[in-house]
């Protein structure tokens, strides 16, 4: 299994679901730790009831139908299914409505989704996603990718509440990809994956969704600029160091040239 | 369930490796061939992917291995390869053995009188050969080079067009920084003799992967293309180093731009840094939601 974790790091993201099918089948005994491991993009469809597009993952799918945070309903329909109850229900519909606005804000585009559902400790546990197509035939504004992608999951644990303190634990996902693509330049693409965790005890006096929405907005803007600094930074620093930039070796030919 | 699961034959799992192998990043072949084996835990089938899979891998990737007797390194391409495992080196007129699984070099001998280019053709390859060794011992910290002839290797005198491929391979392995890297550059010259002119078209690719806590990959490709007068040999090979220094520089400064725009400009269409307001989005605010909700209902901007 290790091995198997050590193949996906290595694996271009843009490879990571023909990896992982791969890997799922030469390890069946494994795949559900694979899929609770491994990142996928995220995959969508759409709530007919309502006319809005939703967000899949394990966290909304009974078998093979998944709910939809709209209208609260199993598609495709599924007899006995798992809800979460009314009041977390409640919790759940204004959560999606206000990070459907965050969502427009940041993202300009895109889809959101969150989950709910009580856990086994008295709390309970929220999922919040976003994904974003940022190509120029998707939602990108500017037109500056040819391709690009933003799928994110936000998983937070919230404890039981003592002393109006909650203790919430954060665990964000990004999978980004882009791509450039002009005559000049050729197609210069980028693409990647990280994973941090955030730890917080807070007072609820504001309210768990204020709480929650915080602690997200926070972390994007932390992993966004990781990703663009750090990590794509890096990728930058070895490409410079493969061969260093003009102005460090300038150095012409002597007087024989034509 | 037993029945469900049903097992992988061999050609499928022979095919899965193969895959793995092939799709590995640059330098990193060995990591994934370990991985690989103990996922597949079946040694008959990882030698026989491996086997198919290596040399492909190498020769796409243009990996260098050192020469036995310490006389420089060879180039592994489709352009020099000889034999299956058997890679012409002109510089040295040696030809290499190698052991594409171990990415060695096992054995070397003097290259026959066939196998090299006629003198002619010499005259031009080694007086690029020569300005190339130039160009990627300033422009490249740990680059190798080589010029092979693709066609008419056997061309006697002038009469004839042929043509030649320069071949720079340079990479960096950090894997104690979890950090790879590799510069690929592949110049196809024409030599045109019925026009008088040399065709240059340039192959350009640049990969890198930094995966300390995360995974995050560059690929980057460019083509070029550029022309110059046929002249004589020592001429031709100034003008087409010139042609190939120029076009990799700018090509650099392009990948440096396409950098410099992420932050603000190329990122921006997948997530701004702020919303248009300048400020956090204000969760406490639940007015205002109610508010924006309403606006944004008035104005149908509601989706």
């Amino acid at each position: 299994m290790e091995a198997a974790m050590g193949l996906m790091r290595r694996i271009h993201p843009k490879q990571s679901e023909t990896a992982l099918s791969a890997l799922l089948s030469l390890l069946p005994h494994h795949s559900s730790d694979l899929l609770s491991q491994v990142d996928q993009p995220l995959q969508v469809l759409c709530d007919l009831e309502s006319g809005k597009e939703y967000i899949l993952c394990e966290y909304n799918r009974d078998a093979d139908s998944y709910r939809s945070p709209w209208s609260n309903k199993y598609y495709p329909p599924l007899e006995d299914a798992l809800y979460p109850s009314s009041e977390l229900r409640k919790l759940e519909v204004e959560a999606n409505e206000v990070f459907s606005i965050y969502r427009d804000q940041y993202y300009e585009g895109g889809i959101s989704s969150v989950y709910m559902w009580e856990d086994d400790n008295e709390g309970f546990v929220a999922c919040f996603l976003i994904k974003k197509d940022g190509s120029k035939t998707g939602q990108g504004r500017r037109g500056h990718l040819q391709e690009g992608a933003w799928d994110a999951i936000h998983v937070i644990e919230v404890g039981a509440e003592e002393e109006s303190i909650a203790h919430y634990c954060l665990t964000s996902t990004i999978m980004l990809s882009l791509t450039t693509n002009d005559e000049s330049s050729g197609t210069f693409s980028l693409s990647g994956s990280i994973r941090r965790q955030m730890n917080m005890d807070l007072s609820v006096a504001d309210g768990h969704l204020c709480n929650m929405g915080r602690m997200i907005e926070e972390m994007e803007g932390k992993l966004r600029n990781s990703l663009d600094q750090v990590y794509f930074g890096k990728t930058k620093e070895m490409v410079c160091t493969l061969r260093p930039p003009s102005e460090v070796v300038l150095r012409l030919p002597t007087a024989d040239m034509p | 369930m037993a029945e469900e699961e049903c097992e992988l034959n061999e050609k499928q799992k022979r095919e899965i490796a193969k895959w793995f192998l092939l799709n590995s990043p640059a330098g990193e072949i060995q990591y994934i061939a370990k991985d690989l084996r103990s996922v597949l835990n079946d040694e008959k089938v990882y030698n026989e992917a491996a086997s198919e899979a290596f040399p492909l891998y190498n020769k796409s990737h243009l990996i260098f291995l050192e020469l036995p007797n310490r006389s420089g390194d060879v180039l592994v391409t489709s352009y020099n390869e000889l034999e299956e495992n058997e890679f012409l080196d002109p510089r040295t007129a040696l030809v290499a053995t190698v052991d594409h699984v171990k990415q060695v070099c096992t054995d070397v001998r003097p290259a026959a009188d066939e196998e090299l280019s006629s003198p002619y053709i010499e005259e031009f390859r080694c007086a690029l050969d020569a300005e190339m060794l130039k160009y990627v011992a300033e422009a490249y910290p740990k680059g190798i080079c080589s010029v092979y002839c693709v066609d008419g290797k056997d061309v006697e005198g002038p009469g004839s067009n042929f043509e030649l491929v320069v071949v720079i391979s340079a990479a960096k392995n950090s894997p104690q920084n979890f950090c790879n890297g590799s510069w690929r550059s592949v110049w196809n010259i024409e030599f045109k003799e019925d026009v008088q002119m040399l065709e240059v078209r340039g192959k350009l690719q640049v990969g890198a992967h930094y995966y300390e806590e995360g995974n995050v990959q560059l690929d980057a490709k460019h083509e070029c293309k550029d022309a110059t007068i046929f002249q004589a040999p020592d001429d031709c090979a100034i003008s087409i180093a010139n042609i190939i220094r120029h076009h990799e520089a700018e090509y650099l400064e392009s990948l440096e731009a396409s950098y410099a725009n992420l932050p603000d400009t190329t990122f921006k269409d997948l997530r701004r840094k702020l919303p248009v307001t300048r400020t956090q989005f204000p969760w406490h605010n639940t007015l205002q939601f109610s508010l924006t909700r309403d606006i944004q209902k008035e104005l149908g901007i509601d989706k």
